[in-house]
């Protein structure tokens, strides 16, 4: 089936059965991520561009090995050191990109709509890496990836994600996707954190952190950003750790195998203590590895399959 | 010039005259209205199926010069205002010096002269330099030609420069229009705030940042006897602040814009920056209660808020783009389809909101049509249904959000104080 549109921005965008195909890719990626020699040739000749706007060591490296695994060439722009610094607009940095013979460019920008504007001017394939407070679809689907492989469907199951929810891309994808395979999504933090109209993109909302967790099949912390408290959004750092932060006690509310999940960077001690971090339920690591599939899954299916169909 | 329009229907909304008259012009004004005139030699257009209109009035709009002629120049915008069918608008005083000074008043009035096209009114500031701190010498700024002080685009924050500007502004008897908006509530707001702000990710502008300061100012407007205009109302809420203040006798008017009046947050879609205006598109519910407030009204004056911006600054990511809709050339087709063709609001009162409305607020005796007064006319077709090509703007700036759409009832003639400047849409050149 593949992706049938050029661009993959939103996971709106993706039916039940593309998001199965690309979990079901992924899966078998994995294999390949865990082998001695990881490198397979399917994407000889092909140009992967990450063009990321904004400072990012997981999403980055992660599009970056998953394209180089599969024999890629890969080529990683910053923006803090290229023409962006002078000035060029992100039009022109896009065709430049497409003139050298890109065949994906991965965006990563602080501005919600930058990949939707750059696919429109770019023949050149896009997806979407993050873009301010709009989606991260990569993200969704790997934590998707993470979920199945624990608990098998996504049909029932509750899922919890707590904090920042205004300025969360990663909860915006999420909702998004699970809420169509299936699941119950709950959606926890402050009101002054969570937008208006959410509820009726699927999620329930409560502001009470205990009713979120009750239950819980997966337990999704965010990360909090000091700049929130700086903002007014919250009194201070301690009074959100004690309303919103994960601990070992307060997981217990959660049902017993629950999975707990973050899309990282941690602020340890802040929004989730570090021993339950670190614990068995944390899934967090795996997480990772499972990124690396995901986006391999998706240059593979965007890029590899193109001449067979 | 002498000619005669013929055949077509004749609506004045001041002396509520709706007849089909011919109408002789000469020297530059009115000589004659009445039926089937007939003048050996005069050179006669022929109007039947097509109302004749008082020469359209647009309160609001910004033609960026000086300082801004990448986006529009005085002359642009007057191309502009003459294809969409105004002939005289009012241009707001943020530009670059602002008229916070009579030289900027002056010029403007001059490059307008020269252009020779539609009416220019400059506005002045209402504190110097638009900060809000000092209100400006409104008496010279009214000597050198200002109709109203505003300072568009900038709220004035301190109530009691605010209070001062619609004390002092008394002494004129012009009218203080408020850009009202709440700086605080609406920091690095994009667009409306609600269920689509939440799907696009976009930081949202709540309907009370811009409510907050309409109660403020009809609340100084009653405490002073100013007489207040509001700018650009969008919400529902504004329409009950609106009706409080007439229900009180607080001298208060408002303006609404064709974009306001059409579409709502939904078109944010996609991230169009076209659509990317302050106040921003509204849900349906506001638009909603805008059309019942214009129909019933309550909104006496239509407006573009025209703001034209070059397209590299319009073409970026949605929040990097300037806020503003090039409206000059759509304003008439937008509010005839939307407010005549679809809601059933009565040709001559649509006219009014663009003639006699803004003309009384302004306290200019336009916007009327009668024998001896300078021939400044208004003719629309109201059954010629044309899609909007915004490329083909006269305007320098081509940011619509309506590009492609399709609207009955266009203006197909302009004519000020007797000479043509637009005839089917085509523009008479202006002088350089």
């Amino acid at each position: 089936m593949g992706i049938k549109e050029k661009d993959l921005i939103t996971m709106g965008q993706l039916s039940k059965e593309q998001i199965e195909e690309i979990l079901s890719t992924a899966k078998e990626m994995k294999n390949i991520i865990k082998r001695d020699i990881k490198k397979i040739p399917t994407l000889r000749g092909k140009v992967v561009v990450n063009l990321f706007y904004e400072p990012s060591t997981r999403t980055r490296t992660s599009f970056e090995l998953a394209g180089k695994y599969m024999s890629a060439d890969v080529i990683n722009i910053s923006t803090s050191a290229s023409s962006v610094v002078k000035g060029e607009s992100l039009r022109d940095t896009g065709y430049t990109l497409q003139s050298m013979g890109a065949d994906i460019v991965v965006i990563r920008h602080s501005m919600a709509g930058a990949p939707q504007l750059l696919g429109n001017y770019l023949n050149a394939r896009v997806i979407n890496a993050g873009d301010g407070f709009h989606e991260h679809p990569t993200q969704a689907l790997l934590d998707m990836l993470t979920i199945k492989e624990q608990l098998g469907s996504f049909a029932g199951l509750k899922v919890a994600i707590i904090g920042d929810i205004l300025h969360s891309r990663v909860a915006r994808s999420n909702l998004s996707g699970l809420t169509k395979m299936g699941a119950d999504v709950w959606l926890c933090g402050p009101p002054t954190l969570v937008p208006p109209g959410i509820e009726t993109l699927g999620g329930k909302v409560t502001y009470n952190m205990d009713e979120a967790l009750q239950d819980a099949d997966v337990v999704m912390m965010l990360r909090i950003q000091l700049e929130r408290q700086k903002a007014g959004l919250f009194p201070s750092l301690k009074e959100y750790s004690q309303l919103y932060g994960l601990t070992q006690e307060k997981i217990k509310l959660a049902s017993k195998n629950s999975l707990i999940l973050h899309p990282g960077p941690m602020n340890r001690g802040i929004e989730i203590a570090g021993n339950t971090a670190d614990s068995s339920q944390s899934h967090i690591r795996e997480q990772v590895t499972n990124g690396v599939a995901i986006r391999m899954a998706l240059l593979y299916l965007m890029l590899g399959q193109q001449k067979g169909e | 010039m002498e000619y005669i329009l013929q055949n077509g229907l004749v609506m004045d909304p001041k002396s509520n005259l709706e007849k089909k008259l011919d109408i002789h012009i000469q020297k530059g004004k009115i000589k004659n209205m009445a039926p089937h005139l007939e003048e050996p030699g005069v050179e006669v257009i022929d109007l039947e199926n097509k109302i004749v209109a008082p020469g359209f009035i647009d309160m609001h709009v910004h033609l960026r010069e000086p300082g801004g002629e990448a986006n529009e120049t005085i002359l642009t915008g007057c191309r502009a205002a003459a294809a969409g069918g105004f002939t005289a608008v009012a241009a707001m005083p943020n530009t670059n010096p602002c008229a916070d000074q009579e030289g900027v008043v002056e010029l403007v009035k001059a490059r307008a002269q020269r252009a020779g096209l539609s009416r220019v009114w400059p506005i002045g500031a209402i504190s110097k330099g638009q900060k809000g701190e000092e209100i400006a010498e409104t008496g010279t700024l009214y000597k050198a030609g200002i109709v109203a002080i505003s300072d568009d685009g900038n709220p004035v924050t301190n109530s009691e420069v605010m209070r001062r500007a619609l004390e002092y502004s008394k002494i004129f008897d012009i009218p203080v229009i408020s850009h009202s908006e709440d700086l605080k509530l609406s920091a690095g707001g994009l667009m409306h705030e609600g269920y689509w702000s939440t799907v696009l990710g976009l930081k949202g502008i709540p309907p009370e940042a811009e409510e907050i300061m309409e109660a403020r100012d009809i609340l100084l407007a009653k405490l002073t006897g100013g007489r207040l205009h509001l700018a650009h109302v969008s919400t529902a809420g504004s329409v009950e602040l609106l009706k409080f203040a007439k229900a009180q006798g607080i001298k208060v008017t408002a303006e609404a814009t064709p974009h306001h009046l059409l579409l709502t947050d939904e078109e944010v879609q996609g991230y169009n920056t076209s659509t990317k205006v302050n106040p921003p598109l509204r849900s349906i519910e506001h638009v909603k209660a805008l059309r019942k407030a214009v129909k019933e009204g309550l909104i006496q004056c239509l407006v573009t808020d025209h703001a034209p911006w070059a397209e590299e600054l319009k073409d970026q990511e949605f929040a990097k783009a300037p806020n503003g809709i090039s409206g000059l050339e759509t304003a008439v087709p937008i509010c005839w389809d939307t407010l005549v063709v679809k809601e059933n609001l009565s040709p001559m009162d649509l006219i009014a909101k663009f003639t006699v409305g803004p003309a009384e607020i302004l306290q200019q005796p336009k916007g009327m049509l009668a024998v001896g007064e300078e021939a400044d006319i208004t003719v629309i077709d109201p059954h010629l249904r044309k899609q909007v090509k915004a490329a083909n703007f006269y305007s320098k700036g081509k940011n619509s959000p309506v590009d492609g759409r399709t609207f009955q009832g266009w203006p197909v003639l302009t004519i000020v104080a007797g000479k043509i400047i637009m005839k089917d849409g085509e523009v008479k050149e202006g002088n350089q």
